[in-house]
């Protein structure tokens, strides 16, 4: 693999099951340094799992999980801990701690691992908070925010440890057309700004396409399809396309498995 | 009948793994205590919603019970002559049964519940899983101060108990009563030992502070993230706490008795 020294985290053969049912059977995926990854599939294929194990959170079954070289599943607690300050991860629903503002928030990071006196603190928060254009929104509690809001102050707190990677778990998700068009600008322009690493997992593809370096989708355990987003939309794989152009059946049924319609109508009898 | 074994089998080792892990993280938990004392203001705003605002509920309480004991306690004495021993009566029940045990449940009821609704609610909203991802260990930060304020509160709390529950006695039985306000303070002076009678309530105090408030931190934490989980494991700190404070009671009375 001619590349590889170029990603920052390298999964190779992935295994991971929760109770009976089996969510990664074997994937590999690269993640290239300064570029945009994203992670697609349907909801339910444990693309919010797969960020918690780069993140540590949850140990695969078998297979490796390589960030700078080091394998995340083997580290120690210790160790862990201090990989994760390289990582920043955007949560679905924020995460903000509700008992304390905005300002506190994101000051949080800062406050817990550096001995920085409070003004340069103050300094950094106002410089995270206006490069998500929230500057004035400091006092607020996290209560009073939007869910677009929300996301753009959990983004100032992921950016503020200063990371090589930041993770984002479904940032579209329930965002009006306004803050997604502001979340698709910042990703991308956080991403070339401040030399990233970015991995997007979503679903919604017209938005992630857009601002993508490189897509995997997944479906069922495996990786059903790699590349640009011009050869996404280009791709004659049944999964991709019934996948990219949403399609209601097709390689995905439509309906979750189950016996014959008929012999369950009949049987109630 | 082999599916049977097994099954006792496979309930015996989730048990003990459950049991294993639980008491792992105990032990992470009395760890963190350590870095935690060059962070005093984090334990102080712990003490302050674990302890202080607890103060009022243990005081009204402690009043109340120690009004019925003065009541009860005088009915009883009086028949036998002995009513100048009502100090002494009121005192030891208080410092070495009814403050630690009542305190403790009181405690479970309002500080207990509390922290488990506040710690299962944050690992709902994934409150807890950012904390790791900001490489901050939700042990060190969310369950260390909050089991240190509970140690630090529940020993204050029960003494707090005993003391108004003291003074409650003192008023109907001195001043409602009739009984002679010197043998009252007196009798008590004498017969409560200080080695004997309040440190056996204050190692009692203590040892169901490190109980009630492991069980709320604990079960907070480990439990299902959804509002039903939640409530579950609200309802199961209160009930656990009050039957392992009350077991404990008796196997504290025999041993220190």
């Amino acid at each position: 693999m001619p590349e590889t020294n170029n990603n920052l985290v390298r999964i190779r053969d992935l295994h991971f099951s929760r109770g009976r049912s089996k969510i990664f059977n074997g994937i590999d995926i690269d993640i290239p340094r300064g570029k945009v990854t994203a992670i697609m599939g349907p909801s339910g294929t444990g693309k919010t799992t797969l960020l918690k194990l780069i993140g540590g959170q949850l140990k695969p079954e078998k297979g490796t999980i390589h960030f700078h070289g080091e394998n995340i599943p083997a580290m120690k607690t210790k160790k862990l801990y201090d990989v994760r300050k390289k990582m920043g991860m955007l949560f679905q629903s924020g995460a903000l701690l509700t008992d304390m503002s905005v300002f506190d928030n994101i000051a949080f990071p800062l406050r817990e691992h550096t001995d920085l006196p409070e003004v340069m603190i103050r300094d950094l928060v106002l410089m995270k908070l206006q490069a998500v254009g929230l500057r004035g929104a400091r006092d607020l509690s996290p209560s009073q925010l939007s869910g677009g809001m929300a996301r753009r102050v959990a983004l100032a707190r992921a950016i503020a440890l200063d990371p090589e990677m930041i993770l984002y778990d479904e940032p579209f998700t329930g965002q009006d057309p306004i803050s997604m068009g502001v979340l698709v600008e910042l990703i991308r322009s956080m991403n070339d700004a401040l030399e990233l690493t970015s991995v997007i997992v979503s679903h919604d593809i017209q938005e992630t396409l857009a601002i993508a370096d490189q897509i995997y989708i997944l479906s069922q355990g495996k990786i059903v399809g790699h590349g640009s987003p011009h050869e996404m939309n280009q791709s004659d794989s049944p999964w991709i396309n019934q996948f990219v152009h949403g399609e209601a059946d097709g390689p995905v049924p439509f309906h979750y498995p189950a016996s014959s319609y008929k012999d369950d109508m009949l049987s109630g009898r | 009948m082999f599916d049977w074994f097994a099954q006792i089998g496979k309930n015996a080792i989730e048990f003990y793994a459950r049991l294993g892990k639980e008491v792992l993280l105990f032990i992470q938990t009395l760890l963190a205590f350590v870095p935690l004392v060059l962070r005093p203001g984090l334990i102080v705003q712990q003490i302050y919603s674990v302890g202080v605002r607890s103060m009022l509920i243990i005081i009204v309480s402690g009043f109340f019970v120690g009004m019925v004991l003065g009541l009860q306690g005088y009915n009883t004495l009086v028949d036998f002559g002995a009513e100048e021993s009502l100090g002494v009566v009121v005192a030891l029940s208080l410092v070495r049964e009814l403050g630690p045990v009542v305190t403790a449940l009181l405690f479970a009821g309002r500080a207990g519940s509390a922290l488990t609704a506040e710690i299962g609610l944050m690992k709902a909203t994934e409150q807890l899983s950012g904390l790791e991802m900001m490489a901050v260990n939700p042990v060190d930060r969310i369950l260390a101060p909050r089991l240190l304020a509970g140690i630090i509160s529940m020993p204050l709390l029960a003494a707090m108990f005993s003391a108004v529950g003291i003074f409650g006695g003192y008023l109907v039985g001195v001043d409602l009563l009739g009984v002679d306000e010197g043998s009252y303070w007196s009798q008590m002076q004498a017969k409560v030992d200080f080695d004997q009678d309040i440190v056996n309530g204050v190692i009692k105090s203590f040892v169901f502070g490190v109980v009630a408030t492991w069980i709320a931190v604990y079960e907070g934490y480990t439990c299902i993230p959804t509002s039903e989980g939640v409530s579950r494991a609200t309802t199961r700190t209160v009930v656990y706490s009050a039957l392992v404070v009350l077991g404990l009671d008796f196997l504290l009375t025999a041993l220190m008795l």
